[in-house]
């Protein structure tokens, strides 16, 4: 009878240990570093316990780092009403808009902040490596320029090792972070915005283990095919969001079908 | 009672004191024309011993995120760090030309007195200096320049990735064209190494002038 009890625990216990899915999508949204994994079963189906298979698929995560913050406010920009901005506050919007369209895609994300606090690039950089992402997206706006600015690093390719200096970590992963900007890229020209490619040096992205683009936001110049729009344009940062949900999902694909 | 020969001494001292005085009166008045004379002959203008030279600028275009070449004929000297400093001066200066397409505005106007006291065009200094050589290694040729800029030109930039670069972009490219023996470059700000130029472009690492390639589109 002792014998039994002691079996029945230890048998549940087991299942505890090798079903830690259960329990990791109960972090809670809203602060530095959190997960927010992707959505429950289809609705309809019943909520069945499902056998206890070891997951050992490395999930799809995307990082998002929304620049400045705190006392870093970066650039002033002006929101087409004659009223000004600071950058911390758009990219944090547009974070926080961006990580909510994933998550209804089922796209796994992280982001480096969800409120107005000072971080440092290290801490920004400990956070990103920390989930071996898939794909980093760094956030900024300018007032300066027209359409979306797409930046890679501008540090020179090499072979991924075990242990990559921290401050060139991104070295390792340029071939993939150009691939993701022009998929990016793409998917920025479907939705008509005008996008400007350029490579550049910037901290946290050079320490970025992950494949990294920064997406800087500028306002739309009235041109041949574009009317002038603020940054702070409802519509305009929705289609930029649309946008970048539909290169991360395509990203996705191509990243389940490597070996 | 005073004697007449007291008289006499006292009219010639008198007589002798104001000559002097009207002397003094005069050699003072000659010495005003020579310093008059020597200040008209100081040359207001350059003199024109440096033969004019073509230069290209690299000149940023915010919109598009390119660099356009631009032929400039300028007096240059023979010295190369005050030709990469001339170089570095008019690229700024265009920046500030009324119909730029990377505007940067004057940084007088913001209230920072550094630029009045340095450099009235954001370039403090240009050093041109042999490459850092590892020990050991077969000596590389080349020059590293390091641009020290105005607190002022950083306090006046406008804040973005794509302004930054371009201007860090334009500075390495249009030093490289003229002088192509610079192929390394760092930058300073009033002397200091600083984080970033206006909060993003990165200033604590070395550029190579061989990366500088943009690919606007």
């Amino acid at each position: 009878m002792r014998w039994t009890r002691v079996g029945t625990a230890f048998a549940g216990l087991l299942l505890l240990c090798v079903s830690p899915e259960t329990f990791a999508g109960q972090a809670s949204q809203g602060s530095a570093g959190q997960q927010n994994p992707p959505s429950p079963p289809p609705a309809g189906m019943p909520a069945l316990p499902g056998p206890a298979v070891p997951n050992v698929t490395p999930r799809f995560m995307v990082v998002i780092d929304a620049a400045h913050g705190g006392d870093d406010t970066g650039a002033r920009i002006g929101n087409g009403v004659g009223d000004h901005a600071v950058e911390k506050d758009i990219v944090l919007s547009l974070s926080v808009r961006l990580r909510s369209t994933l998550s209804a895609h089922g796209i796994g994300v992280v982001t480096t902040r969800e409120s107005d606090i000072n971080l440092t690039p290290i801490s920004r950089a400990e956070i990103a490596n920390r989930d071996s992402a898939a794909a980093c997206i760094l956030i900024h706006a300018t007032a300066t320029g027209s359409g979306v600015h797409l930046y890679t690093s501008s540090l020179a390719p090499l072979p991924v090792t075990r242990f990559m200096p921290w401050q060139t970590a991104q070295s390792g992963y340029i071939t993939q972070s150009l691939k993701l900007s022009s998929e990016i890229d793409s998917a920025l020209a479907h939705a008509e915005i005008p996008v400007t490619l350029g490579r550049t040096s910037l901290q946290p992205m050079d320490s970025f283990a992950c494949p990294a683009v920064a997406v800087e936001i500028a306002p739309l110049v009235s041109g041949a095919s574009t009317k002038a729009t603020p940054i702070s344009d409802s519509a305009y940062q929705k289609s930029i969001v649309d946008a970048l949900t539909a290169a991360l999902t395509e990203w996705r694909n191509d990243w389940r079908q490597q070996p | 009672m005073i004697s007449r020969a007291q008289r006499i001494l006292f009219t010639v001292m008198l007589i002798a004191a104001v000559a002097m005085a009207a002397f003094l009166i005069r050699l003072r008045e000659r010495a005003q024309d020579r310093l008059l004379v020597v200040q008209d002959s100081v040359p207001l203008i350059e003199p024109g011993g440096s033969p004019l030279e073509n230069v290209s600028l690299l000149i940023p275009n915010d919109t598009d995120g390119s660099l356009l070449p631009a032929q400039r004929s300028l007096p240059m000297p023979k010295d190369e760090s005050a030709r990469a400093r001339v170089l570095l001066e008019t690229l700024l200066e265009s920046f500030r030309e009324p119909h730029s397409t990377h505007p940067i505005a004057d940084g007088t106007s913001s209230g920072a007195n550094s630029l009045a006291n340095s450099s009235t065009l954001g370039i403090n200094e240009v050093y041109l200096m042999p490459l850092p050589q590892p020990k050991g290694s077969t000596p590389t040729p080349g020059l590293m320049a390091v641009v020290d800029l105005s607190a002022a030109f950083a306090a006046a930039h406008p804040s973005g990735i794509e302004p930054e670069t371009l201007t860090l972009l334009a500075i390495i490219g249009t030093l490289h064209a003229n002088i192509p023996a610079v192929t390394q470059v760092r930058f300073l700000v009033d002397g200091h190494q600083v984080e970033t130029l206006a909060g993003h472009a990165d200033l604590t690492r070395t550029y190579l002038a061989s990366e500088t390639e943009p690919t606007g589109r």
